[in-house]
């Protein structure tokens, strides 16, 4: 069951929804499976066998109903204090060239030198609104509107690290994909390790600021991980 | 305790009921497509729901028994045979050392499923031994199987190779579990609404429970993409991305459909105008291409009572199966 907050991309709609999530994750039931977070939105994921078993004889969904209003209605009087944002996590890029395959065609179509486009790409400190496509795939908002662009007509693959663009949105591929974002550049930071404990580096919530690096320190930094 | 791959089939993972609670973190539950047919191939064998089975699709992979095996199998029919004969689905099989089990020809459905005693010995991750495709992790070294694998078992509680025959290459033990119920109009898929239903023009919401779609042949574990009539909003909603399920129908620019399968992203930007009921994800995951399904509206409650009542049956087949087992056994 979903709880929609509008359909939007704002820092406070996405606090109240992490602060929905918190209220949610500290009463689990039995039955409860999942629990996800978006831009504006958190949806419960729940096995209506498992709770029947429990109880709820008129219907399960009307007790999800009653929780999520109780949510609502609890995380309008205040916002847990530890959503306090610490220091951005600052990420490394290496821009254009084979890593960046897209940042040409994108100078051309936006009428700004990729030198600019890196400029305003990195200046910007963004948030994870979400975790979602693919493990660990960070969404950030907002960039610069200057930046704004549609996404490519079909897929390509994109390689792990992959930095891309697509509408107001910056993201970072954690794996192999195919993707239709515009690529224009690639991170050497593991953003999915399935061995490590969370598996994921990014989680919503934390803040972002790219900063350019040549291809030298990209295979340093790419290489001291032991890759991907 | 184990078998080997002699040859690999078309899509052959361990899965299991899916690795669930870490959507937040972009990390989708997959797992079998038939939940109803991997769970009863876990309780024939005499194992909980929560082992993992092998999930195969047409052309089957061809599988050696390296000791003797206490195996079922069930879901699409795709002529299982051991050594050449005709073994049933829906039925603990004890199948001898150094036999060769293999998929002759597709009768019906699209997954099958083969459950061992005991269970696979295979990767866990995150809870969960279902394979990874995408992040390579969990089932078999998060990869589809292949020539030359060799999975163990975990350890046997019964001894069933007492009931071997002498001269015989399996034993089909005498039960068999009546799925009838599962899969009866195959193609009548009930839904519940979604939230950008209310959206669609009312046009559109005539054809989705009025007309036929067809599964288009793209169609994968990830999804089945529809075929039809075009479907249409009242007015054009510009959405952000927001959760998605197993059984959620979204409605494409194009106007077409697709259906989030085992393996879907975890979030997606499409409207969502529909939810395949869970309880009628089993027989839309043993759909082919090609195979045409027709919507049927229902309302939440009548799709929670569906999903209790077959997961009830399961429970008392799970005490049935156990019950049976010790009897012969002992």
């Amino acid at each position: 069951m979903t709880l929609e907050l509008g359909h939007l991309i704002d820092e406070q709609v996405n606090r109240r929804v992490l602060a929905l999530e918190t209220w949610l994750r500290e009463r689990p039931f039995p039955g409860l499976k999942d629990i996800i977070v978006a831009y504006s939105s958190i949806t419960v994921f729940y096995d209506p066998a498992e709770m029947s078993q429990t109880g709820w004889p008129d219907g399960v969904h009307r007790h999800i109903r009653q929780l999520l209003e109780e949510a609502w209605v609890a995380t309008d009087r205040e916002y847990p204090s530890f959503l306090q944002e610490g220091e951005p996590i600052r990420m490394p890029v290496c821009y254009g060239g084979g890593f960046g395959p897209d940042l040409e065609g994108l100078s051309i179509a936006l009428k700004i030198s990729s030198k600019d486009i890196i400029e305003l790409h990195s200046s910007f400190i963004y948030r994870v609104y979400m975790i979602g496509f693919l493990p660990g795939f960070p969404y950030l908002g907002r960039i610069d509107p200057r930046l704004e662009t549609g996404r490519k007509s079909r897929p390509v693959p994109v390689v792990a690290g992959g930095v891309g663009i697509a509408g107001n949105q910056t993201g970072i591929y954690p794996v192999n994909s195919p993707g239709g974002w515009q690529i224009i550049g690639r991170t050497p930071v593991k953003l999915f390790d399935p061995k490590k404990e969370p598996p994921v580096r990014l989680e919503v919530g934390d803040r972002v600021q790219f900063y350019a690096v040549s291809r030298e320190e990209f295979e340093a930094l790419y290489g001291s991980q032991g890759g991907y | 305790m184990s078998l080997s791959i002699i040859k690999p089939g078309l899509l052959d993972t361990l899965q299991d009921m899916g690795r669930n609670g870490y959507g937040s973190w972009g990390i989708n539950p997959g797992g079998v497509m038939d939940r109803y047919a991997a769970h009863v191939a876990n309780l024939l064998v005499g194992n909980c729901k929560d082992e993992a089975v092998m999930e195969v699709h047409f052309p089957g992979p061809q599988i050696l028994f390296e000791q003797n095996t206490l195996i079922a199998i069930t879901g699409a029919d795709f002529s299982a045979t051991v050594n050449d004969e005709v073994i049933p689905r829906w039925q603990p099989v004890v199948v001898r050392r150094n036999t060769v089990l293999q998929f002759s020809s597709l009768v019906e459905g699209a997954r099958c499923y083969i459950g061992v005693h005991g269970g696979y010995c295979c990767d866990k991750w995150l809870n969960s031994y279902s394979t990874n495709l995408k992040a390579s992790v969990g089932g078999w070294h998060g990869q589809a199987l292949k020539k030359g694998d060799e999975l163990p078992f975990k350890e046997n509680t019964i001894y069933f190779a007492g009931l071997l025959k002498e001269d015989s290459n399996f034993e089909v033990l005498p039960w068999r579990v009546n799925t009838e119920k599962v899969y009866r109009w195959p193609h009548e898929v009930g839904f519940i609404p979604g939230n950008e239903w209310d959206q669609l023009s009312a046009a559109s919401k005539d054809s989705f429970t009025q007309n036929n779609f067809l599964i288009h042949p793209s169609s994968d574990r990830m999804g089945y993409q529809l075929s039809g009539s075009s479907l249409t909003m009242d007015q054009s909603v510009e959405l952000v991305s927001s959760a998605v399920s197993f059984g959620t129908v979204q409605l494409l620019p194009n106007g077409q459909m697709i259906v989030l399968m085992a393996d879907h992203q975890t979030t997606g930007g499409y409207p969502r105008i529909a939810h395949v009921i869970s309880a009628h994800l089993p027989k839309l995951a043993q759909l082919r291409p090609c195979d045409t399904i027709q919507f049927k509206r229902m309302d939440i409650s009548a799709a929670e009572i569906l999903i209790t009542a077959q997961q009830k049956e399961l429970h008392i087949l799970q005490r049935a199966c156990m019950d049976h087992l010790n009897e012969l056994v002992c």
